[in-house]
């Protein structure tokens, strides 16, 4: 039912696009209103949802560790796997975060006749995530060019890397196969497995077929149906500037880009695709594990009133004189 | 709140990533009143093709003109009953175009496009 729900609420978004901005007319409601609503909605959401993470305690130091703790001198620590020091939980989160190397990590277990159960690697999950959040942030980083004449000789060098080929003209970018790839295969991996598709929902599938429309139209765009580049520039400069105008004939295949685009960032704070804060925030991955060298205090622990034996002796000091009590302070 | 320094820390650097044309734009006092404006210095009155469509696709028509003329061997099209000749240099640039810097830079560094067609192809220089 998920993959149902999720298919049609994308396709209901481009119908309503189609509608809005070429049936009613609604340009500056699709090209203005809703992406700063969007923009809006993204920021303060994100940042919502990152306090109130912040806010919540963490009890135990619970690192997650796949190697040897630093320990005895003699005995070897592995950095990586089971970080002591926060360069080393900095060095760790680095992998994480920009090679995905838990996901490296992966296995299946599998019945095969006999019956026997086979445990094995599984990298292709590792690859296709790694192929997608790449080229989609590539992907994501040329866009600046539409709202900044700042020209960054970082991107320069990715693009014509990315354009390496050098196929067709407007030259086609490796990026955008790897990213409709691996889109693909993403979704295809929730449907062909039958123990995925059974835990897969309509937020799973839904920011699938989301950015699948995405990028299709922007590829759409960049290399079958022609719009005026100059124009939607001139709009996004204006967007950014705070002083929009609305150019005159856009064709409909950039509203649908940009409001499958609004869509994305203004669901991004409800849904999963705040994993991209939340891998930061993981107490399982941004802790030192170093229990047995410093002691981690439960912030949930409540006050407990303490009253030593010295501040007893002093209440008590004259009554237990009197009885004949040996006392630590005569005074 | 717990670890607030590193959290704020960390926020601020993606909300300023995120928001970085702004205050980048605004930073450096690009106006966004600017807006390329690609001079056409010959009156013909008519392109190889409709205004409209060189806007958005004239990289289209460079690319079938260059497949035409590399890969089937021809070199004339016909246009508005004009005989012209296929070609970069030759039509685009020599006709018309010659200002390549007030024409088709000003659109292009604007886009931030920058083809490489000039490293095997002359452009029009000026002479002294
Ligand atoms: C009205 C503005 C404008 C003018 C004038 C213009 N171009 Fe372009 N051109 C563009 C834009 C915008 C792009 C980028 C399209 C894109 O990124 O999809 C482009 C792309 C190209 C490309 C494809 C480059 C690539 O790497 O993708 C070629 C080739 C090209 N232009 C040639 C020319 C030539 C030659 C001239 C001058 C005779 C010219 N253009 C004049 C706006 C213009
Ligand atoms: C590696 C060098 C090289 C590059 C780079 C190059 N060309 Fe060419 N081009 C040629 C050669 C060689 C011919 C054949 C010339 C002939 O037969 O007259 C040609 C022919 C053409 C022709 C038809 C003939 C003519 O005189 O123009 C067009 C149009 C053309 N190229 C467009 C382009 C465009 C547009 C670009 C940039 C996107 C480009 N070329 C980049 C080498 C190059
Ligand atoms: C999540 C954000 C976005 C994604 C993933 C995305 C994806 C894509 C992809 C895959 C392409 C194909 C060309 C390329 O790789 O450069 C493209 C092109 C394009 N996108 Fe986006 N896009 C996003 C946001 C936007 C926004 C906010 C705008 C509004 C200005 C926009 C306007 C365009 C335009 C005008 C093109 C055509 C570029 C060309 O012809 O060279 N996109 N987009």
């Amino acid at each position: 039912m998920g993959i149902f729900y999720g298919f049609v609420a994308v396709v209901a978004l481009v119908l309503l696009v189609i509608f809005g901005v070429g049936a009613l007319g609604l340009d500056t409601l699709f090209a203005v209103v809703i992406p700063y609503a969007a923009i809006a909605l993204f920021l303060i959401g994100f940042a919502y949802r990152v306090f109130k993470w912040a806010k919540s305690p963490v009890p135990y130091k619970i690192t997650t560790t796949c190697g040897q703790q630093k320990s005895l001198p003699w005995i070897k620590n592995n950095k990586l796997d089971c970080p002591h020091s926060t360069w080393a939980v900095i060095g760790r989160m680095a992998l994480e975060v920009l090679f995905f190397r838990s996901l490296f990590r992966n296995t299946k277990s599998e019945l095969k006749s006999g019956p026997k159960l086979v445990h094995g690697d599984e990298k292709y999950l590792w690859l296709g995530a790694l192929a997608f959040h790449w080229s989609f942030l590539i992907v994501f980083a040329r866009h600046y060019r539409f709202f900044t004449n700042w020209e960054c000789s970082v991107m320069t060098l990715v693009n014509n890397l990315d354009s390496f080929f050098q196929i067709g003209l407007p030259m086609l970018y490796m990026t955008d196969l790897i990213l409709v790839g691996a889109v693909t295969f993403l979704f295809l991996r929730r449907v062909l497995s039958p123990q995925l598709r059974y835990i897969s929902l309509a937020a799973d599938y839904f920011p699938l077929f989301l950015i699948f429309g995405i990028a299709a139209s922007g590829i759409l765009m960049r290399y079958f149906m022609r719009v005026d580049i100059v124009e939607i520039k001139n709009l996004a400069m204006g967007l950014v500037g705070f002083n929009p105008a609305v150019p005159e004939g856009l064709g409909i295949i950039f509203y649908i880009h940009l409001f499958l685009v609004s869509v994305l960032f203004a669901y991004f704070p409800f849904s999963k695709l705040m994993h991209m804060p939340g891998v930061f925030m993981s107490p399982t991955r941004n802790m030192a594990n170093d229990n047995r060298a410093r002691r981690h205090i439960n912030p949930q622990n409540p006050e407990v009133k303490i009253h030593t034996y010295e501040e007893y002796e002093d209440e008590f000091r004259d009554v237990m004189k009197a009885s004949g009590l040996p006392l630590d302070k005569e005074e | 709140m717990y670890n607030s320094g590193k959290i704020i820390i960390g926020l601020l650097v993606f909300v300023l990533a995120a928001t970085f044309p702004i205050w980048y734009n605004a930073a450096t006092g690009q106006s966004d009143e600017y807006k390329p404006d690609p001079k056409i210095v010959v009156d013909t009155g008519y392109c190889v093709a409709e205004t409209n469509y060189m806007r958005k696709a004239h990289m289209d028509l460079l690319n079938d003109w260059r497949d035409r003329v590399v890969r089937d061997g021809e070199r004339f099209v016909n246009v508005q009953g004009e005989v012209m000749e296929m070609s970069l240099t030759n039509t685009c640039m020599m006709k018309c175009h010659w200002n390549k810097e007030d024409f088709c830079d000003e659109c292009h560094n604007y886009a931030e496009v920058s083809p490489y067609c000039w490293d095997c192809h002359l452009e029009p220089k000026e002479v002294e």
